[in-house]
């Protein structure tokens, strides 16, 4: 059966994509346990769940990048094996992948007529005509001789969305495709996904923020532990209000762990549009808590980073962090955060401007100094990048746990490496952290995410550190790592640590921050106290910014 | 300068690049495709050594040069299976190819033709009336051996396959992004597969060049380094058969200068006119050479799911 | 550049890809340096040696199967090699003394590998370190003691080994540019500057000399011998060479700084280790040993150079310091195998009329079955089912159509 008559069969009765009993088993996980589901046409079906859930493997099993060890895949009421995804888009279903899948060099148009090796020209004129029918659908304005690389992460969002269109005649698969957008840009892809459900198409919607769910979602599934844990039907989800919804949800995802979460960020249900709403919300945490705060530790002034075609660069950057502040940094991603973070940490030079941190009693310039001096000085920083440049993933976790102090006693003497104290390091810190690991020789790449983590939190956090700056720290993990890194954070602040949290996730920041910078294209563009109304003025900056 | 003098030169530089040429083109491919082909040297020597029993066998050049197309190609199966399919590393692979194939083609040489080296005859070239008939230009543009013309087309279709067809697209996403690749819906395999191929099987033409027009006969080991000169070219090209082409024509110039000027009486070290083309490379490369141009999953195995 | 691990999905949190590709260059995975439990003694031994003589004597077989075509004695021909290259006493030194040069590039190698640098430049290296070593001792050797020479020598065959590496190493750390290209190309400028050393700036030009080569070194004034025997001294110095190499690489901090480098390029950045100076420092190191290689048989062995020599030991000694993932220990076994079979194939084949290179094919063979037998090794290891033992399954379950 092709694509077109998968679509078309919409009032058979038969659902558009079933799946029964699938199981799938990874070495010591079992990712996917007796899963059944169906998706019907014209209909949102959200997957959520935390991470580790079993989300991703289930769309790798739709989109054909895996193959499932059990269990019966029907698409349009016939039984498939689905074994490839040259399969899976023959039979209509279109995937937009988490991680990026567009060619970088290739122009735009390229991207999409990739996968059609039929001819012997390429069929650019056709590929036009379909680009901008589908561009119509979304309501999109795309220049197809673009170069894929060069556009903005929304725009490549769009474009995903396009590709996976192109053959996916019958259903769309998106994996969590709101993490890289900008709020206006999820409010975009609500409504392109309205106008698509409105032709028939299933849609299959991954998520782990549980308000995107229940505001995009006809029906809504929960994973935990790799299985169904419970369904909410499009009727109910219709007739409960949100509030109602919520708590049903995190009961169904949680259980009885429900009630000691309930204030976890990813846990709220104010939507994206909230933030531009006019009535400020007071739901997101414990805002305003108040922090003893010392004296200035960390000044920046007027630093600046050169733009390049990849980043905005920093325009006349001026910060000052006291002793036991933490500080937010709040923006729509790739507006100069992970820069500021490197210039923090040493790994940029600056072009201009100056950094002093407080040291033995005075201001000492260290806009030249590098990352082993810096972190020599107590300066810390975490990169967001956890598996790519926080870590060696090669290496075991007693070497990772102590990869800024290559060289330093007490682990290296005379530069020969100390087996026995790195060893006993290592035991001592997977201890106190918590690290799940086999042992101290596994090598971390092997680790969960949130494990990971730990031990970076571990290592950054050792031996007299006095400013810290966290990236992103809890992008990604289960909802107890978050809260413990949380605490982590809270407690070290207690103690005169100060900190430096840049977030996506408002709730996060208004939660442990004094005060939130916002940034814009590589500008501070303002510094709010935490308080009442911080969400509805942070809200306003990034917005007002987008105006820019 | 005579009018001998120039024909020879440019004859000898068109000569000297024909080989470079082909299995330049077909290191460039693969490598848009992702694949390092360091084995091309013994590709190259198995294309020359097959060519040449075919072409001595059949009496045909032609039929030569299918034979060193089809040894060179049966070469780089081993590629296939054990870099493409199996996801072995490239170099270490490429490397006992090469030893393999001067291995091979040495012991073969020599129970076959034991210590005699047989010659095989001129290759032929058009004659075409008047246009032949042109000083220089009669020689050097309309009286080359056919297989010069073979190659000057297949740069051409290869450039025009790259850029205009389907498999053209997938071999140049392929070797950026195979993830993407299959994400699409391609066999990454078989893209890199038949990229690989098609670097043998012009390895082995440029081989066999070597053995029945260059040399007419064959000498273990007589590829002399050219699979290596022809990978660099292909690395200095950016992916541009054109490129590789002119960089190829103009280390057969410099190849063919040091004959004509000693003929010329000018004693010149061979040595310094063939590192000449290299200094200038690195010197032009010290001077603007800000960015890596090769494709970023090049020598990279592609598993699916592995990311 | 083995494929990692497989993680599922679920593990990763955030799927970055670091595409490192030729950037990456060589990887040392799987390779946590140092700490390492006390795992099975006997089960390390068990699959080296099935790593190591099964595709051994594949090659072997495959190798004996040509012999065969050409109306040759397999068995007698590899007795003979075995015979010449390790138990005659002659064969047994010229297979020790072989290793020299070999160990040396190995240790080059084993340092550019680890820290993920493609030096494929190992010839013109080699070759420049020969050549000035070739053109100055003899001429040296009158003007100062033998020690003094020899050091002298030594010395200037490593400093231009190295300084033949600058170029390469300042593109790699400034611009990123691939040191693959870099390096093939200096090798081509290095060799062809080397024969023009030999030809004309170091020509013996006295007459009655065929090929044109540079003066000879007075046997009594090369590397001094060993117990009596034509083995000399280079070999002790190979051998500390990559034994040092390797303790380096498991011990000593700036190891680690070059493996973390290898492993994962970003990392050492983040983790403030001066990519560009270990970079750079990798190069200088490893061309270091490439030339001192080149000098250590020139000293040794040939006591001159002639203009049409090359080696090309540079090429073989690479698949071999893969194979040993950078292990120095076992760097010298493949070595010694290498020499041996090359020693042993050189003899043997002349015993049996056949080229010389026959040697290289058997070579050849070896590593491609040593490569073959770890990709079977790593698939059975990451519990993956073989090709074989797939099929050996379809094969004894054919009756049990009910069985799928």
């Amino acid at each position: 059966m092709d694509a077109e008559a998968i679509r078309s069969e919409r009032d058979s009765g038969t659902p558009l994509i079933e799946l029964i009993g699938i199981t799938k088993r990874f070495p010591g996980v079992l990712a996917n346990d007796d899963i059944t589901l169906t998706v019907e046409r014209g209909e949102v079906h959200c997957l959520l769940g935390e991470n580790g859930a079993g989300k991703s493997t289930l769309i790798s099993i739709l989109s054909g990048m895996t193959v499932p060890d059990a269990g019966i895949i029907r698409i349009g009421g016939t039984e498939t094996s689905m074994n490839s995804p040259r399969h899976a888009l023959d039979l209509g279903i279109g995937t937009v992948y988490q991680h990026a899948t567009l060619v970088p060099t290739l122009t735009v148009l390229e991207n999409l007529i990739l996968g059609n090796t039929t001819g012997v020209r390429l069929n650019e004129a056709e590929g036009l005509r379909r680009l901008d029918e589908l561009a119509s659908i979304l309501g999109a304005d795309v220049d197809p001789h673009a170069v894929a690389g060069n556009l903005a992460l929304d725009e490549q969002q769009v474009i995903e969305i396009i590709k996976a269109l192109w053959k996916g005649k019958a259903a769309l698969i998106l994996d969590e495709p709101t993490s890289m957008l900008t709020p206006a840009g999820v409010g975009e892809l609500a409504s392109m996904l309205q106008r698509l459900k409105g032709t028939g198409l299933g849609i299959v919607f991954i998520t782990h923020m549980l308000h995107e769910a229940i505001e995009m979602g006809d029906r809504v599934t929960v994973l935990r532990q790799g299985r169904v844990v419970g369904t909410i039907a499009p009727a109910e989800l219709r007739s409960t209000d949100s509030e109602r919804l919520r708590d049903r949800i995190v009961e169904i995802m949680f259980g009885e762990e429900a009630n000691e979460l309930s204030d976890v960020a990813e846990l709220h249900v104010e939507a994206f549009e909230s933030i531009s709403q006019d009535e400020p919300d007071s739901g997101g945490g414990p805002g305003g808590q108040v922090q003893s705060v010392g004296e200035p530790i960390l000044k920046l002034e007027r630093v600046s980073l050169e733009p390049s075609q990849s980043s905005h660069g920093l325009h006349e950057v001026d910060l000052t962090i006291a002793e036991g502040e933490i500080l937010g940094v709040a923006g729509v991603g790739g507006n100069g955060q992970k820069e500021l973070a490197e210039v923090l940490a040493g790994q940029r030079p600056i072009d201009s401007g100056s950094i002093s941190l407080r040291y033995n009693g005075a201001f000492i310039q260290i806009g030249r100094l590098g990352v082993h001096s810096r972190h020599e000085m107590g300066l810390r920083y975490l990169s967001d990048d956890r598996r790519g440049e926080a870590v060696v993933g090669t290496m075991s976790v007693a070497i990772n746990l102590v990869l800024k102090r290559i060289g330093k006693p007490p682990f290296w003497k005379r530069q020969i490496i100390q087996h026995a104290e790195v060893w006993q390091h290592a035991e001592a810190t997977i201890k106190e952290f918590d690290i799940r690991t086999p042992g101290p020789d596994t090598n971390i790449g092997k680790l969960s995410g949130g494990n990971i983590q730990k031990a970076i939190l571990a290592r950054e956090t050792a031996s007299d550190p006095r400013i810290v700056v966290y990236n992103k720290p809890t992008h990604g993990l289960d909802i107890r790592t978050s809260l413990a890194v949380r605490e982590r954070i809270r407690q070290m602040a207690a103690d005169g640590v100060s900190a430096v949290v840049i977030s996506n996730h408002l709730e996060e920041l208004l939660d442990l921050c004094g005060r939130i910078a916002v940034v814009s294209k590589g500008r501070i563009v303002g510094i709010v106290e935490n308080g009442p109304n911080a969400e509805r003025r942070i809200g306003d900056l990034m917005v007002g910014a987008f105006a820019l | 300068m005579s009018e001998a003098l120039i024909t020879a030169l440019l004859v000898g530089a068109i000569a000297a690049a024909v080989p470079l040429m082909l299995a330049g083109l077909g290191e460039l491919i693969s490598e848009r495709a992702g694949v390092l082909n360091v084995g091309l040297e013994g590709m190259m020597l198995m294309g020359a050594y097959g060519g040449f029993v075919v072409a001595l066998a059949t009496g045909s050049t032609w039929m030569g040069f299918i034979g060193g197309a089809v040894a060179g190609g049966l070469v780089s199966l081993v590629m296939v299976v054990l870099c493409v399919r199996w996801g072995l590393d490239q170099i270490v692979v490429g490397i006992g190819i090469l030893l393999g194939v001067e291995g091979l083609t040495s012991l073969l040489h020599a129970a076959q033709f034991a210590n005699t080296y047989p010659r095989l005859g001129k290759a032929a070239a058009p004659s075409i009336p008047w246009l032949s008939d042109i000083p220089v230009v009669g020689r050097v543009v309309f009286g080359e051996p056919y297989m010069v013309y073979v190659t000057l087309i297949a740069v051409f279709v290869a450039g025009w396959v790259l850029r205009k067809t389907p498999w053209g697209l997938a071999i140049r996403a392929t070797g950026e992004s195979p993830e993407a690749v299959d994400a699409a819906g391609v066999n990454v395999v078989l893209v890199r597969s038949l990229a690989t191929l098609s670097a043998g099987v012009l390895a082995g033409l440029g081989g066999a060049y070597l053995s029945l027009v260059s040399s007419g006969n064959f000498i273990p080991l007589m590829t002399g380094g050219r699979g290596f000169m022809a990978l660099v070219l292909a690395m200095l090209a950016r992916g541009r058969p054109i490129w590789l082409a002119l960089g190829a024509l103009l280390f057969g110039f410099a190849t063919a200068l040091t004959t004509a000027l000693q003929i010329f009486g000018i004693d010149i070290r061979p040595e310094i006119v063939n590192s000449l083309p290299f200094v200038v490379v690195l010197v032009v490369l010290t001077l603007f050479g800000r960015d890596d141009y090769l494709p970023s999953s090049l020598a990279l195995p592609y598993v699916r799911g592995e990311r | 550049m083995k494929p990692t691990d497989t993680v599922p999905p679920e593990m990763t949190d955030e799927h970055t890809v670091v595409s490192d590709g030729l950037a990456g260059g060589p990887s040392n995975a799987d390779d946590s340096p140092g700490i390492s439990l006390g795992s099975s003694r006997m089960e390390k031994i068990r699959r080296s040696m099935l790593l190591t003589i099964l595709p051994l004597v594949a090659a072997m077989v495959v190798g004996g199967l040509f012999l065969l075509a050409l109306g040759r004695d397999p068995l007698a021909f590899y007795a003979t090699m075995i015979h010449r290259a390790i138990i005659s006493p002659s064969g047994l030194q010229e297979t020790l003394i072989r290793m020299a040069p070999l160990l040396l590039i190995s240790a080059g190698l084993i340092v550019a590998f680890s820290a993920g640098i493609w030096n494929l430049g190992g010839d013109g290296q080699f070759m420049l370190g020969a050549a000035l070593v070739g053109g100055l001792a003899a001429s040296s050797a009158e003007v100062m003691p033998r020690g003094l020479m020899l050091v002298l020598m030594l010395l200037i065959a490593g400093t231009l080994g190295a300084v033949w590496t600058i170029i390469p190493a300042l593109m790699k750390a400034r611009y990123g540019i691939n040191e693959i290209i870099t390096t093939l190309m200096m090798s081509f400028i290095g060799v062809n500057l080397a024969s023009l050393l030999v030809k004309v700036m170091f020509l013996d030009d006295r007459p009655g000399i065929q090929t044109p080569r540079t003066p000879v070194l007075d046997v009594a004034d090369r590397l001094p011998t060993l117990f009596g025997t034509r083995v000399h001294s280079g070999v002790i110095i190979g051998v500390i060479a990559v034994i040092g190499v390797h303790i380096m690489m498991t011990r000593t901090s700036l190891g680690l700084r070059l493996k973390i480098l290898g492993a994962n390029v970003k990392a050492a950045h983040h983790a403030g280790l001066g990519v560009s100076k270990l970079t750079v420092a990798t190069f200088l190191l490893s061309g270091m040993f490439m030339g001192l290689a080149g000098g250590v048989e020139v000293l040794g062995v040939q006591g001159f150079v002639r203009a049409d020599w090359n080696p090309s030991f540079g090429l073989v000694a690479v698949p071999l310091v893969f194979l040993a993932r950078m292990n120095g220990w076992v760097t010298i076994a493949f070595v010694f195998l290498l020499s041996v079979l090359s020693i042993g194939g050189e003899l043997a084949t002349r015993d049996a009329g056949l080229p010389n290179q026959f040697g290289l094919l058997i070579v050849a063979l070896v590593l491609l079955f040593m490569t073959v037998a770890e990709y079977f090794e790593s698939r059975r290891l990451r519990g993956e089912r073989t090709v074989w033992a797939t099929m050996a399954d379809r094969i004894l379950s054919k009756g049990d159509a009910a069985g799928e």
